[in-house]
Parts: structure tokens; sequence; C-alpha cells
């Protein structure tokens, strides 16, 4: 990999906030470390944030703060988690293996990149990694590749499991900026591709996430989150639902559905959640809000199986959620 | 005395391998030059410009080979081949500018570290004059040929009018993708510099005189200036049967620069070689109202490269299954822009199997009749293709032992809360050949009793080691402790490549063989120096415990061979083959039974539960045959759901050359998965009579997962990998 000067950041270098700018954080490093072997990523200079306060897992009155550095698995097997955001505590499990959760990072999971196989390598096009050179998925190998969202440049999928719960439960992401704290919703972190596929997120260079705020709404007796994939572990999403209900007397009182695998960030429609508040709790209303859900739908080829999948992903998700085993 | 044969002995190298003591190639600890190749990045055409001047001034970087630099004395009159090149010609290495295929490698950059190596190769700059590639055997079936392809097994019969005249008929094509070897430990070569220009070389291979032929052969190195080494290796499955090209590079580098110089192939690296190819089979079966078979044809078109034409058995094993009078068999291949492709776990057999046992299901289905009986009724018990009866055949007792283990005739269950699950039963029949090579073994005694065996076989983590020592405690008559086993080294005596699941049965025939002469030269020194003994019958002495024991006296091994001379204390010996394996023909074989879930909204395939019994002769060691059963049961599902390496259709790359994308089996994908053997007694396979049980347990496995979805949902999947978008779509 390309010679690199390492720093290792304390809390002393965030007030002096100018000299990240050109600096890429390193957490848990399961995903930067990877692409720099693989040349996708070339930093000149790395900042090992490892030492950073920024692992606690807090409650608090209005919800619970995952700091950035925690790890998935801390994240996950954390009690007021398991029991009180169960449907988050199933998306992490459900992710990578045990050994990469023990290392991997809240923070790095959210700002990790796509698995998009021409991404991956550097001897082919790819506008994500090398804008203007063209896109080899859109006509080649799309398999796990995007039906919403997606643009003339770039079809890729935000890989994450994680984000998807969090997407679903509307989640806050607390960012250091400039020494500023700005919080930024959850849906307002990732974007879809445009015309610039290389941009990932709308985070600027230096942003430093310190944690993830969870609202009090945990949505722990009525949840699922259906992960579907090649194999039973150990691989990433073809398709994921995360799904989360409050019904009263049949009717639903909250509904929220973010999908993973099908789109450049966690996809979901707060509008066509609202439609279906007040309505009844049936297969019928879960398969309207699914085609909804996922209107415009496109397929590039190997991957238009997902349009039939993530309808009835969505509808077994949601009467999972409805009936818990 | 407890016998060892038969026994679930340990693995006597199981306290090294969990030690982590082990040395593999890579694990030789002598300073290196780390060696990284740079890949060719376009499928087809040719390099135009090659700079280099970057790499070379990059900090720690000792040499840049390139086809620009190469050495004359690599181009002339030099035999690239090894013993198991096919017809054509090998590839050879920067031996000009051509492109033959994506990832060829173009460029070797040795420095002082991996590291360094790695990204100054990165550093060089290519330009390509490209060409289009062609597209992969899908494309290319215009150019499928017969002439590129040894002679299937003869027809027979008149399977056209047979065909016809069937009650029940079915023609069905069957499409296998390409899959790729991947075991644990990459590809990697040490080599050792000597001051006198000799060189030790550490390679992961299946048969060190393998990659001594190829060295010989490229680099002129007699066997005086080359020594091959191969302690362990972690897994290989075919893919050390050819010396790979990292070996070609480690050797050119270490000669060049004179320097001890190691390459470690990078997991994307171990996707620019050999695979098990591409292929599709064209299946007519017919049978009659009854279900007695009448007519087979089997046609085949594999995938090779455009430079060698490799070649499997794949097809005559639809002539030897069943009985049948008529029959039919094709083979072709078609090149493809691509490396040439390799040997993998059970070669052939595997693919011809997967399409016969697909077929014979729907055959069944199509006549009515339970597939297991309609297995049992057209059961044959002697070699069609061959005219010979069998060594030993005992696949009805497999049958017969599986559907009870399994409960193939138990209703399937279906869960009340999930109704969406449908629940499915499939089997196979498996076989796989029992052959027998020559092999040398030699053995030297101590002073205190210890045994030393040199061979120079291979442990590719089958348990050679430890089933070597079991055979040489029990035909020596001393304890396994006593015993230690050598291999991996072309200074012992000659061996063949360990593949092909005959090791037990040639390296221990041989292992056995050198045991009794070496009985015999006890008895002999005993009775020279015990002169009331002269003239004790050989068969009247018991050789047990280290000891020969006659008439109640018992005399150590160590007290007798003190009144030897040096020499009388080692003996050499080579086996050839038994006479059994010329007039009959020997198989192992097995039926295999699985239970699958198919989600059927979503398409997801599950297997609860696989069964498999075997009958392989002798079972030496139950506790590593078992495993290997294993984990080529596990590789069947892999091979059934699981396992595509994926061609792009415009640059002719693989782009899942990585654990993360290119799915091979989990443990969560393996539920409850059972094997055992039956008995089967054999005194014509080798002298031994064992047969060997590696590649076995993935034969059938795929054909099984693939009736039993079939059978949960009426959908036949004729293609692997099956998918969850398979089900979705058909
Ligand atoms: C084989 C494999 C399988 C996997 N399978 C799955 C799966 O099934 N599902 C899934 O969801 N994930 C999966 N993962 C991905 C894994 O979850 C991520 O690699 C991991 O979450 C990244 O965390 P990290 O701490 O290691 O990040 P790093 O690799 O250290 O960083 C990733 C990125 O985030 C940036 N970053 C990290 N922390 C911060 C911060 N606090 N502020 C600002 N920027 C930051 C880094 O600069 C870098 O760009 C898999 C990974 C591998 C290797
Ligand atoms: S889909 Fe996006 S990431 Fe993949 S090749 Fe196209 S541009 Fe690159």
């Amino acid at each position: 990999m390309k010679p690199f000067e390492y720093t290792r950041l304390s809390t002393d270098d965030l007030s002096s906030d100018t000299a990240l700018y050109d600096t890429t954080f390193l957490a848990g490093g399961t995903n930067l470390v990877d692409l720099m072997k693989y040349g996708v990523e070339k930093p000149d200079a790395i900042a090992d944030i490892g030492q950073l306060p920024y692992d606690q897992i807090e409650e608090f009155a209005d919800g619970l703060r995952l700091g950035a550095l925690a790890t998935n698995a801390d994240t996950a097997y954390h009690p007021a988690v398991k029991n009180k955001y169960p449907v988050l505590n199933k998306a992490i499990l459900s992710a990578a293996s045990s050994q990469l959760r023990n290392r991997a990072t809240n923070g790095g999971n959210l700002l990790q990149r796509t698995r998009c196989y021409y991404f991956y390598d550097t001897a082919m096009p790819c506008n994500k990694r090398e804008p203007g050179s063209g896109c080899a998925a859109i006509k080649g190998f799309n398999r796990i590749h995007a039906i919403l969202g997606t643009s003339a440049s770039c079809i890729a999928t935000h890989p994450s499991d994680m984000c998807v719960a969090l997407a679903a439960l509307e989640a806050k992401v607390h960012i250091l900026r400039k020494g500023a704290t700005l919080v930024m919703p959850f849906d307002q972190i990732h974007r879809l591709p445009g015309e610039h596929p290389e941009k990932d997120h709308n985070l600027e260079p230096g942003d430093l996430i310190t944690h993830i705020e969870l609202p009090n709404e945990g949505f722990s007796q009525n949840f699922e989150y259906l992960k579907i994939r090649d194999r039973e572990s150990y691989a990433f999403a073809l398709v994921s639902v995360a799904a989360c209900l409050k019904v009263s007397a049949g009717k639903i009182e909250d509904v929220r559905v973010a999908l993973g695998g099908v789109a450049h960030k966690p996809w979901k429609l707060k509008e066509v959640e609202h439609e279906f508040i007040g309505k009844e709790a049936s297969t019928e209303n879960f398969k309207s809000l699914a085609e909804k859900l996922i209107k415009g739908a496109q397929g590039f080829g190997t991957n238009n199986f997902k349009i039939p999948l993530v309808k009835r992903a969505i509808v077994r998700a949601l009467n999972n959620a409805l009936n818990p085993s | 005395m407890m016998l060892n044969i038969g026994n679930k002995q340990q693995r006597v190298d199981g306290p090294q391998k969990v030690s982590g003591s082990a040395t593999y190639s890579a694990d030789i600890t002598s300073q290196f030059y780390h060696a990284y190749v740079l890949q060719s990045s376009i499928a087809c055409g040719s390099i135009t410009a090659l700079d280099t001047s970057a790499a070379e001034a990059f900090e720690g970087v000792k040499g840049i080979f390139t086809h620009k630099n190469l050495p004359e004395r690599l181009k002339n009159r030099v035999d690239y081949t090894d013993p198991l090149s096919p017809p054509g010609k090998p590839f050879r290495p920067f031996y000009n500018n051509k492109i033959l295929y994506n990832g060829q490698p173009i460029a070797l950059v040795v420095a002082e570290t991996f590291e360094q190596a790695r990204y100054a190769s990165s550093l060089i700059k290519v330009t390509y004059k490209e060409e289009e590639f062609k597209g992969s055997l899908y494309e290319n079936l215009k150019n499928a040929s017969a002439d590129r392809t040894p002679d299937p097994a003869s027809n027979r019969g008149d399977f056209k009018k047979a065909f016809k005249n069937s009650e029940y008929t079915i023609t069905q094509e069957y499409r296998q993708s390409r899959n790729y070897h991947n075991p644990m430990e990459p590809h990697a070569t040490s080599v050792e510099y000597k001051d006198d220009g000799s060189i030790v070389v550490y390679d992961k291979i299946q048969g060190v005189g393998s990659s001594l032929k190829y060295l010989n052969g490229v680099f002129g190195l007699g066997a005086d200036k080359v020594q091959v080494k191969s302690d362990f290796v972690g897994g290989a499955f075919g893919s050390g049967l050819r010396p790979q090209y990292q070996l070609f590079m480690a050797t050119l580098a270490a000669l060049e620069l004179k320097r001890n110089v190691q390459m470690v192939m990078t997991r994307a690296q171990m996707f620019s070689f050999g695979y098990r190819p591409e292929v599709i089979h064209t299946m007519k079966l017919g049978c009659s109202k009854d279900g007695t078979l009448q007519a087979l044809s089997h046609r085949t078109v594999g995938e090779t490269s455009t430079f060698e034409d490799f070649n499997e058995t794949i097809v005559d094993w639809s002539g030897l299954l069943y009985k049948c009078e008529h029959v039919n068999l094709e083979y072709e291949l078609t090149p493809v822009q691509s490396y040439t492709p390799l040997d993998m776990r059970a070669p052939g057999g595997v693919s011809g199997v997967y399409a016969l046992e697909c077929a014979i299901d729907e055959l069944a289905h199509e006549a009515g009749i339970d597939p297991l009986e309609f297995r049992r009724k057209n059961y044959v018990d002697y070699d069609q293709n061959e005219d010979k009866p069998f060594t030993s055949k005992e696949l009805m007792a497999c049958y017969d032992r599986c559907e009870e283990l399994f409960g193939w005739k138990n209703k399937k269950t279906s869960s009340e809360n999930e109704p969406h699950l449908l629940t499915g039963f499939g089997m196979a029949t498996g076989s796989w050949e029992a052959l027998q090579q020559p092999a040398s073994v030699s053995l030297t005694m101590d002073e205190n009793g210890m045994f030393t065996i040199k061979c120079a076989t291979a442990d590719i983590g089958t348990g050679t080691y430890t089933v070597m020592s079991q055979i040489a405690a029990d035909k020596l008559g001393v304890p396994i402790e006593k015993i230690e086993f050598k291999l991996g080294d072309t200074a012992y005596p000659d061996s063949p490549i360990e593949g092909g699941s005959w090791t037990v049965s040639s390296v221990g025939s041989a292992v056995a063989g050198v045991c009794k002469k070496f009985q015999y030269r006890i008895a002999d020194v005993w009775k020279r120096n015990n002169p009331d003994y002269q003239q004790v019958d050989f068969d009247a002495i018991l050789f047990q415990d280290g000891n020969l024991e006659y008439d109640a006296k018992t005399f150590s091994f160590a007290e007798i061979m003190q009144q030897a001379s040096k020499e009388e204390l080692s003996i050499a010996h080579n086996e050839a083959k038994i006479e059994g394996q010329t007039t009959h023909s020997g198989y192992a074989h097995c039926c295999v039974m699985v239970e699958v879930t198919v989600d059927q909204d979503l398409g997801i395939i599950k297997v609860p539960r696989i069964v498999n019994v075997s009958a392989a002769g002798k079972i030496i060691n139950p506790k590593t045959a078992e495993n290997q059963l294993l984990g080529a049961m596990i590789w069947g599902l892999g091979m059934a759901l699981r396992e595509e390496g994926m061609v792009d259709s415009k640059y002719g790359r693989i782009m899942n050359a990585n654990f993360a994308e290119y799915h091979i089996a989990v443990n969560a994908d393996v539920h409850n998965i059972h094997a055992e053997f039956v008995e089967e007694k054999d005194d014509k396979v080798n002298p031994l009579g064992a047969k060997g049980v590696g590649e076995l347990g993935i034969v059938g496995l795929a054909s099984a997962i693939s009736n039993a979805i079939y059978d949960a949902t009426g959908k036949r999947l004729r293609k692997l990998p099956m998918l969850l978008d398979d089900i979705l779509e058909v």
C-alpha cells in the first residue's frame, strides 16, 4: 500500500481543527485498511481516532447515545440496545462476522464504502473511485446493486445493516465540525449518487462523528430486521428491511420501514409511512405500503429480481413485526 | 496389541498445526526478499509500453522482471511442462508482450518488504493495445470441438432407436459455473539461494516431484542444484497439482538476484490461475414403462484456455453408474480467453455425475417411480464402459443404510408457524475411482527401535502423516509412537502426486510393502544369530509391540538388530500396481440424501440435513476419513448453492476474487450433517483393501440438493449455483 503518515489523535488535537482536514480517520480499520491494500483509498496521512473518548454507550432522558468509537459488538450487546432497540441489535448481529464486529466501530460502520465489485478493482472503470471513468456495473454484474435512487453515473448501494436500523429508528448523528457540534438527522447523512458518486455522504473533510443519538421510541414490541443474502452468515444484504410498528386495536399508530441493499443510502420515505398511520395493520395495507415505498424501482439486469423480492420482504418483515414469534 | 488400522487415530501432526509450529511454505524464516506480481488489466491484446522507472526508484526495490528483461536462456528450447500438463503449450510467464487472459502476470517486483513490492508494482505504467474479449463458454459454443478432447468411453448399442422406443424420456440441459479452489493457505514459494548457486525451494505443491520437473525444464537445474520441499500444505484441492506461477517467479528472482526470495500470492491472485471449468451438459434419457433405463446420451462442452486443452473424465460416468445398453457419450472443448482450468476435487466426476443424477431424478419422476427405487432397479454390478467386474461394490448397502438413517420414506414435516416454507427430499449416487499408482519408500531403524519412513508424497491436510504412521505401526508390529513418517522432499523416494484419492492405496501399499520386507529382515538376522531357530517358519513368528515373539519367547527388535550390519538397518521398496487394478475396475461409491427448505416467497434455500453413506473398502482411519467426507459434502453444498466465479462479459475479468463476494459455504450454512461407511471387503483393489475417500463426498451432492428443491417446489433449477433469484424467477 501507499506509504502514509500516521498520527494518533488525542482530545487536545480536536480543538485545533484545521489539522484534521487533510487526514483520513482510522477507527477499527476493517474497511479502510482493506481499501488501502487494494489501492482504492490512497491517503497521504492517517489519524488514528481509536484513543478518543467516544466509545461510551450512555442512557439519557431522551434516549440513548452510542459513541462513534464503541464497537458494533459492544453496541449490539448493550442491555439498553437489546431491550429497548432490539431492531438495532438484530441488524448489527446480522452483519459481517463476530471477529469483524468486535473490531468495527459505529462511526466506521456509517461511513463504510460500497461493496460494488468494480469499485474494489482498480483495473476497472468506476465513477465513484475515479470520477469520469465510467460505471462498469450498469452493464456488468449488478446483482448486489441498487434499484432505487440510482443515476446514470452510479448504481452502487450502501452496504450497512446497522444503518438501516438507525434509519428506521430516526437516529441523529452528532458531528464535530471545526470545533463545533453539528447534529444531522440520519436521513441527511448519506446521499444519492446523482452526478457525484464519489461523494458517499454529506460530511465535510475533517468532520468527526462523535456519537449517534437514538430517540426514546425503540419499537421494542413490534419490530423485525429481515436480511436476505447469499449465505446464512457473513454476506452483505441483497435486500434488507428494518420494520417497526406501533399498533393499537389493530390500527397502525406508527410505522417505520427502512430498506437496505436497494439504494445508495438506507431507503425510507416518511410521507409513505404517514399515509398508513391510522390504517388497519393488514397484509393488504403492507403490500400497498411496499408498492409505494419502492415506486419507480428500476433493475439493471442481474438485479431485476430485487424488485419483486423487496416487496415481499417488506410485507414479511411487517407481518413478523406485527406477530412476534 | 491394539491395532492402529481402523482406529480413530488423532492426527500425529495435530499439535504442530494447532500450535502454529507446522511450517508451511511461507513460514520459512530465512531472510527473504519479497516478490509481488503485477497482473494485466485486459483479457486480450498486447503490451505496447511498460515504464518501470518509478517502481525501480521506489524505496527497497531490488529488481523488476518483465517480458522486456526475461533472460534469453529462458526463451529457447525451454520446457515449461509439468507432469500434469494437458496437450498444448503451457503458459510461459514474461515470454513476450502478448496478453492471453485478464489477470496475467506481466511484471514481478522484488523488494525488501512485501508492502514495498506491492506498492511499487502499482507505479508501473502499462500501455496496451487492447483487443476485444470474446466472451465466456456460452458465447463461444460455436467453436466447440471434439478434436481437442480424448475420446470418451465407447458408445454402445443403438441410442437413437432405444431413445425413440422408450416409454418415458427426458431431454434437458444443465449448466455449471466456474469454481475456484480457495484453499485456506494461499500459494507460496520460498527459495533459499546457496553460495554454490544451488537452491532449496519450499513450494506449495501436491507433489514435490512436479516442482522439480518444472524447475529442471525451465531453469535447467539438475537434481544436484535444486531440492524441493513441502512439509505442510494448507489445503490444495487440486490447485497444487501443477506448479503455479509463484514457483517460477520466486525462482527466477532468486537466481537472477542471487538472493533468497519469497513470493506469497494474495487472495485475489488465487483467482488468477486454474479453476473448475464452466460446463454445459445435454442429457437425453429414456426408460421403459417399468422404469428400466433404455437409452442414455450425455454430451458435455467445457471451457479451456486458448493455449492448453484441459480435459476431464466427465461423460464416462454416465456410462458407468447404471445398467444401460444404449449409450452415447460426447465431450467437447471450447477455448476462451482465460487461464487453463485445473483439476479440482473429484475433477470431471463432480460435473458428470451432477448432470446424470439430476437427469435420473427427472426420468424417475416422469416414470412415476420413487427415485431411490429407480436407482435400485437400474443397479449394475460390472463396469459396462470397460467390460470388467468391479473389485468390489457395496453401493446397494449404502442405499439401504442411507434410506434408514435419513428416513427417506418419512413424511416431510412442515411447520405451521412458517407456512411459506416448503420442504423437500432429494438424493443422488456418488462414485469415485479407486486407483493405485506405483510408489517408492525407504525405511530406517535406529538403535532405539525408532523407525523413519520416507516418501516424496504430500499431506494436503488429508492426514497422510497420520495414516502412514498407522499402517507402518501395524505392518511392522510396533507402537505408533515408534514411527516417524517423513514426506515432501525430493531427496526422498519417488511418489505419485497426491491427487486422485490414491495416496492411501499407493503410498500406503508401499509402506505396507517395506514393513513386510523389514520383518523378513529382522527374522533373518534373528535366525542368523540364533542357530536354534534356523528352521523356523516366518509365518510362525509374531511381530508385536516392537518385539519378535516365538515359542513364548520375546526378542526386542532393537536387541536383534544390534547384530545387524549398518546396511541392514535401512531398506528401500518399490510397490507396483496390484494385478487387480488391470483385471478389475476399482471405484468407491456413496449414496447421499438431503433435506431442503425453500421459502416460496423470498426464494431462500436452506439445507437442514445431509446424510452420506459410503462404501470405500477398508477404512484405515475413520476419523480422518469422516473428516474428508464431511469437508467434501460441505463443499458440495457450496457448489450447489453458493460458488460462482463471476467473469465480466466485457472485460473477461473475475469480479469476485475475494472471500466476501466469492461465497464459499460457512458454518452457519451447515446444519445437521452426517457421514458413515458400510463394510466393504476388497482384496483386489490394492494390498490394503482401502479406497481413497478424499473426493467421493462431493460427488452427487449438488444434484441431491437440486432434486430436493424440485421435491419441495416443483421447480427444476438446471444450473449451478442455484440462487434465490432462480427460485423467484423460474
Ligand atoms: C468481509 C466483511 C464482511 C462484512 N459484512 C458486513 C455486513 O454484512 N453488514 C455490514 O453492515 N457491514 C459489513 N462489513 C463492514 C463492517 O461493518 C465495516 O467494515 C465496519 O463497520 C467499519 O468500521 P471500522 O471502525 O472498522 O471503520 P474504518 O475502516 O476504520 O473506517 C471506515 C471509514 O469511516 C471513517 N470513519 C471511521 N470512524 C469515523 C468517525 N468517528 N468520524 C468520521 N469518520 C470516521 C474512516 O475514515 C473510513 O473512511 C463487513 C466487512 C468485511 C471486511
Ligand atoms: S456502481 Fe458506482 S461504485 Fe460501482 S462501478 Fe458504477 S460508479 Fe463505481
